[in-house]
This record gives C-alpha cells, structure tokens and sequence, in this order.
C-alpha cells in the first residue's frame, strides 16, 4: 500500500479460509437433505454418499474455522499483547458481547415452545411422561456453577500474574464441562421418553440438545485457551480470548440455571 | 497503485475483506435473484391473466408463490440493502473498513450456498415450499410436504440467517466502534443510523426465525411434536414464533430505504434534513414497537379479543412515527431549491407509494377490516406497496444516487427518467387493481378464480409483465453506463456526507488520513 495510515484499524489480509467454511456449512446443508432424501426410500448407496458428503462438510466447516482461527491466534502472538490497538480490543468485545445476544434470542425461541407447550396442554407434564428424577440436575447445576466460580478465579489469578492457578483453574473448567456433558448422557440413557415422545419429549431434549451442544463448544473454547495459556499467551492486561470465553461459560451458565429451573424444578 | 489495474480474478473476489467489492457482490447476486423472483411473479400473474388453468399446475402456482416471496425477500430486498449498507456504512462513518472484513466474506460467501438450496428446491421430487413463504405446519409438516423441498427451503434460510446474523453484528460493532473523530452518534448520516437500528432487529429477531424453522425441521424428519396436534403441539406456536422474526423483517426490509430516501431528499432539496432528532427517534420507536406487534397477522387464528385489541392499537401506533418520517421529508423538500434528478424522482415516488402501503397496512391492523379481508388480494397489495413502492423503489434511489460514487460514472438520466416513469406506471397498473381484487373478495395463493375477477387480474397481468420488462432499461443503463458513462468527478450531487470528500470510486481503505468531523 502506498498510502500511510494514520489510524490504528489494521484491515486484514484476504484469506481463503472464511470462504473455505462457508464451503463447509453448505456441504453439511446438502448432506442432511441427501440423507433425509435417502432415508424412506431403499437406497442403501445413497445414504452412504450422504453420510460422506456430511463428514467431508463436517471437516471442511472445522478446517475453515479452524484455520481461520489459529490465523488470528497467530496474528495477536506476532502484534504482541500489550500493543493491541484499543479500536480493534473493543471490536472484539462489543462482537462477543453481540454473538451472544443472538443466541440467548435463539434459546428464546425454544423456551417460549416450552412454555406455550406448558400452558397449552391442561396436564403438564403430560400424563404419560415419567419426569426425570432430580438428582442428576441438581449435581449438572452444582457442577456448573462450580465452573463459573472456577473460570472467574481464573480471571483473578490472570489480572494477579498468577499463571500456575490460571492453568490449573482453566483447566479445571473445562474438565467440569466435560463432567457435565457425561452425566446428561447418563441422564439421557435412562429416561424414559424420547425425542418422538410427543411435546414433552421434544421439548426436553431440544432445549438440553441444544444447551448441551453449547456446553460442548464452550468446552472446546476453554481447552484451546488452556494450550494458549501454557503457551505464555496473553498478558495481565490484554487477554481479550480469556473474556470472550469466560463470557461464553457465563452465558451457558445462565441458561442452564433457567432449564434447571423451569424444565426441571417447577 | 498496481493492484488497481490488474485484472482481478475469481480467487480474488472470494477471498476479498473489502467492503466495497463484498458490497458491490451482494447489489449483484441481489439482481440476479430479483429477476430469478420476477420470472416466478411472471408466471403468477400470466396464469391469473384468465380464469381457468392455462399454463401451470396448481401445484407449480403455489410453489411459484411461495419461492417468488422467498426469493424476493431473502434473495433480493434484504441483500440489496445490505450491499448499498455494507458499500456505504463504513464511508459514512469515516472508516477504512467493516470492523470484522473476514467475517464480511464469510456473510456473503455463504449466500450462494443458500441460494444453491433454495433453486435446487424447486428441480427435486416433490418440488418446493409450496405452503406460502410463511411455511405454516400442518401444511409443511411431512404429511403434506413429503418431498425434501421444504427442508431445503429451511436449510436454506437457516444459513441466509446466519449471514443476517452475522452481518448484524458487524453493522452495529462497525458503527459503534469505527467513527471516525468527531463523528459523535448524532452527527452520523441518517442512513447509517437507518442501519444500526436495522442491524439491531436482525440480531434480536433472526435467531427466533432459526428457532422456528429448526422445529419445523425436526418436527419433519425426527418425530418431535411441536407444532403438531396429535404429540400435545399447536400449529399456532409457529405462527407465534414465525412473526416475531417476520413481523421486524418488514422493517429489516424499509427501514434502510428510509435511510436512502434521507440522504437523498436534503442533497437534492438543498436543504439541512427537516427534523434530523425527530427521524432518528422515529425509527427507532418504529422498531421497537415492531418486535410487539407480530400477532396483528393471526387475528383469524382464534385469539383472545383482548390480545386482538392489543395488538391492533400497538400495530395503529406504528403509524405515529412512520407519519413523523412521512413530514419530515416533505417539510425538507418545502422551500428548497428542489432538482429532479432520477434519485430525486424515485425518493419523491417512494413518499407518495410508500404511504399508499402504510394506510392500508393500518386498515389491515384494524380486527374487523382484517377479519374481511385476511388472506386477500387486499394483503397482497398491501405488502407490495411497502416492497415494491417501498424497498424497491428505495434501492433505485440509492442506485441512481451512488452509482457515480462507485464506478466513477453517472447513469444516463433521460434513460433513468423512462425507467422511472414507466416502473411508476407499470408498478401501479399492476398492484393497484389488487386492492379492489382484495375488496372483491378474491383470496390470494389461489390459480384459478371467479371470472367476476377477470379486468382486474388482466390489468394486473399487463402493469406485471410491463414492470418487468422496464426494469431491462435499469440494467441495460448500469452496464452502459459503467462503460461509458460521463464521468462523474468526486461529488456529482454536491452531497454533503463523507462519501462525497473522497475520490470516485475509492480507493483501498477508503481515506489516505482519518477525517475529522466538525
Ligand atoms: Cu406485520
């Protein structure tokens, strides 16, 4: 460029990644409507080439994302973290903060199917549903708001310097994520209604689905912040991926906290 | 700079972060789909010409119908806007870029995949959505819908959505954050406030679409019951959940053309926008009470009259700020030296028919009125006042108004003035008669009707195929006129927004030094 920039914005480089993602999303699309295509028909062949064509848009989705994610990770390791431009720290913030407005609006929408479900229906749960026990709830919500004490002492040890308590924290996180996720398999292994079990069961598993599928990239969030950390990333100043992520735990947190409440305890 | 003259290649553009080439990709892919969606509106109304089946099934009507919706709205109007938003939206604020160009790319990237879905749908076993873009369970439940089409049609909206979504968050982070100094909130150009609180609604109401959709998906191929009576579920929640993101995508679709039409009224009234406060509060209040508002389209569903009488006033009070808009642009236009430029005409036309789509939108919020007409051609009229003489009519102000800010070129104005006269013309010979056809009492997504309703159809018929074929004249001026247009020098208009300090078209970044704004 021959011109001089006075300003701080750095406009990134092209990059074949975000297109390579998009490739992805659009292949997994196809893949599900060839699968559904092939599933009442006798079509053994088919099914085949659709479960291929998922896998093949599956780690094409990760690829892209994937790439396109180390690529930032790289560009802040060679800008260096204290030198992080304000407009662009705040850039990341407001997006952060955005993306999960969009999704608490997207758990929105099955919460109010829950409720209309419950005040539509004169029996609820409907007769023929035998409702979960509590228990294993009780132990995922004390697990989880463990998790959000855990990642928050993080936060403390990191703005402290305290980087052994970081690692260790952060990692603890993750780990009571992934706790959580093996007990709501447990949990979903002995109910006694299904997905096609009528309103209930729709219901249920949707909005735990789609949490549980949350807690899972949360995780995964956590475990790539735990490899930055022992990798010396970030510093006591700037660690805008450590807030995101904390945010992201947070807000899985939270919607937790309205399941347990709404679908289990009352 | 060399980049400039070489020759730019498909790698390029797919991989590009540039907010003007993403821009310029979606105004392009939205005119491809504007004539894919006016083929299908073609072979709506040369059906209806006369009574009786002629050219199509009646099962190709109703996918025609659905898809021309589909195509329109999520393939047309919504990227349209948003090329204009994303070509012009960092200029305005004085930045170099969006303030996440990568995640630009990948909002527009996605929208062939979509697209992709969307065309497709229509060539498999079973063909299309043939429900009405509104996909209604039971219509679209398995039983009725045993083809994959409607799943597709859902994919494909399901990732137009995340390219909505994204794209949203990207609007409001670049005007929050990007501003050049001195650029306070309200020095900002009404079109970029018309975007912030666009972008606004995509993020809260998109996701609730998604949600909706999703259901209707598993409810399809996994056996859930959400909408389904026999399970406990009740078709009604869809319409519940499909309006609330609806309902706000009407202002998704109006509120950057308000934008357009506030850029363009000053600059050709010579004048300082009457009322600039008062405009942004408007839309604003416009949008908030849009996300209350949603059941004024299920009067007829059975609702309790209290939540009828509610929805009614609320929907009857969105009249209050859009008339706030209305004379504010006429109070601009009073005294002022006014030049009657294309973009001035189409501004000034989009006033005039833009209203015409409003009142009778608040006839269609009055219960009774609607309980008359629900589901008529009056409804139909109605919203094509709003996308046509509204939304489109508003993306050709915006097109005869910068075009010259990014090829460097006018278009031809007497060939734009044809283009203007015959749309208006043609645009009211065919929606016009719908409001009588509504009155009368025809039911729309019908193929074959009482012959009572012959004259009005025909002229419909006439104005459709003559809109469509004026609409070559638009077309046939961009791709003259990006050849061998004048030139158009820096600011052709005497605008006095950002986008007219800088060269035409811009060069990368934008602008060699921030500016700063007094
Ligand atoms: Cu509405």
């Amino acid at each position: 460029m021959s011109h001089t920039q006075d300003h701080d914005f750095h406009v990134p480089k092209p990059s074949i990644w975000p297109p390579v993602s998009c490739l992805g999303a659009g292949l997994m699309a196809f893949a599900f409507v060839m699968m559904v295509a092939t599933k009442s028909a006798d079509m053994p062949w088919g099914a085949l080439y659709a479960q291929i064509t998922m896998v093949v848009g599956l780690l094409t989705l990760v690829l892209g994302a994937g790439k396109w994610w180390c690529m930032l990770i790289k560009e802040s390791r060679e800008r260096g973290y204290d030198k992080v431009p304000k407009v662009l720290d705040l850039a990341n913030r407001y997006g952060m903060v955005f993306f999960i407005a969009s999704e608490v609006m997207f758990f929105a929408a099955f919460f109010i199917a829950y409720f209309y479900a419950s005040t539509f229906n004169i029996v609820w749960p409907p007769s023929n549903i035998e409702v979960l026990s509590i228990e294993l709830p009780v132990i995922n919500t004390l697990l989880l708001l463990s998790s959000g004490a855990t990642i928050s002492w993080a936060h403390h040890a990191l703005i402290k310097g305290d980087r052994k308590t970081l690692v260790r924290y952060t990692l603890l996180t993750a780990v009571l994520g992934f706790i959580f996720l093996g007990l709501q398999m447990l949990e979903y292994s002995h109910a006694a209604f299904a997905f096609d079990s009528g309103i209930y069961g729709s219901a249920f598993y949707l909005l735990t689905g789609f949490h549980g599928f949350h807690v899972f990239v949360g995780s995964v969030m956590l475990l790539v912040l735990y490899k930055r950390l022992k990798k010396g990333d970030f510093s006591q100043k700037h660690h805008f991926y450590f807030e995101g992520a904390a945010w992201y735990w947070h807000f899985v947190d939270v919607v937790w906290i309205g399941l347990f409440l709404f679908v289990y305890a009352l | 700079m060399a980049t400039e003259t070489a020759k730019k290649g498909f790698l390029h553009y797919l991989t590009t972060v540039d907010h003007k080439e993403i821009g310029k990709m979606y105004l392009i892919s939205a005119l491809i789909f504007f004539f894919i969606g006016g083929a299908m509106a073609w072979m709506i109304r040369l059906e209806l010409f006369e009574p009786g089946q002629q050219l199509i099934s009646p099962d190709v009507f109703n996918q025609m119908t659905a898809m021309h919706a589909t195509f329109m709205i999520f393939f047309a109007i919504i990227p349209g806007l948003v090329g204009f938003g994303n070509y012009f939206v960092p200029i305005m604020v004085g930045s170099p870029d969006m303030a996440f160009p990568r995640l630009n790319n990948w909002s527009f990237w996605v929208m062939p995949f979509a697209g992709a879905l969307m065309l497709g749908s229509l060539f498999v076993e079973g063909g299309s959505n043939a429900a009405g873009w509104t996909i209604y369970p039971p219509l679209t439940d398995k039983l009725y819908s045993p083809g994959v089409g409607v799943d597709m049609w859902i994919l494909g909206v399901h990732l137009a959505g995340a390219s909505s979504i994204l794209g949203a968050i990207n609007f409001i982070v670049t005007i929050l954050n990007m501003r050049a100094p001195g650029m306070s909130l309200f020095k900002m150009p009404l079109f970029v406030w018309s975007w912030l609180v666009t972008a606004w609604l995509m993020l809260i109401a998109t996701p609730v679409l998604a949600g909706a959709i999703t259901m209707l998906l598993t409810d399809r191929n996994f056996g859930t019951s959400f909408f389904n009576m026999a399970g406990g579920g009740d078709p009604v929640l869809f319409q519940h959940i499909f309006w609330f993101y609806s309902h706000p995508a009407v202002y998704i679709m109006i509120l950057p053309a308000f934008g357009m039409i506030s850029e363009i009224i000053p600059t050709f009234s010579r004048k300082k926008l009457f009322g600039y406060s008062a405009m942004v509060y408007s839309m604003a209040t416009i949008a908030a009470l849009g996300l209350i508002v949603w059941a004024h389209h299920m009067y007829t569903v059975g609702m309790d009259l209290v939540a009828q009488t509610i929805f009614m006033s609320m929907t009857m009070l969105i009249a209050v700020p859009t008339g706030v808009k209305v004379f504010s642009w006429m109070a601009t236009m009073w005294g002022g030296r006014l030049e009657f430029t294309v973009a001035m005409k189409y501004a000034i036309g989009f006033i005039a028919l833009f209203t015409l789509g409003g009142l009778s939108g608040v006839m269609l919020a009055a219960v009774p009125v609607d309980y008359m007409v629900h589901d008529t051609y009056f409804v139909v009229a109605h919203i094509h006042y709003v996308f046509v003489a509204g939304s489109f009519m508003g993306l050709m102000a915006g097109l005869y108004y910068w075009f010259p800010k990014m090829s460097g070129r006018k278009l031809c104005e007497k060939l734009g003035n044809w283009h203007f006269w015959l749309t208006f013309v043609t645009l009211n010979l065919t929606f016009f008669p719908m409001h009588f056809l509504g009155l009368m009492g025809m039911p729309r997504r019908i193929a074959d009707y009482n012959p009572i309703w012959t004259d009005m159809n025909q002229i419909a018929t006439i104005g459709a195929i003559g809109f469509g074929l004026v609409q070559l004249l638009m077309v046939y001026n961009v791709i003259r006129a990006s050849k061998k247009g004048a030139v158009a020098g820096d600011n052709p208009w005497e605008g006095d927004t950002l986008e007219w300090t800088i060269s035409s078209p811009p060069t990368a970044h934008n602008f060699e030094k921030l500016p700063v704004v007094k």
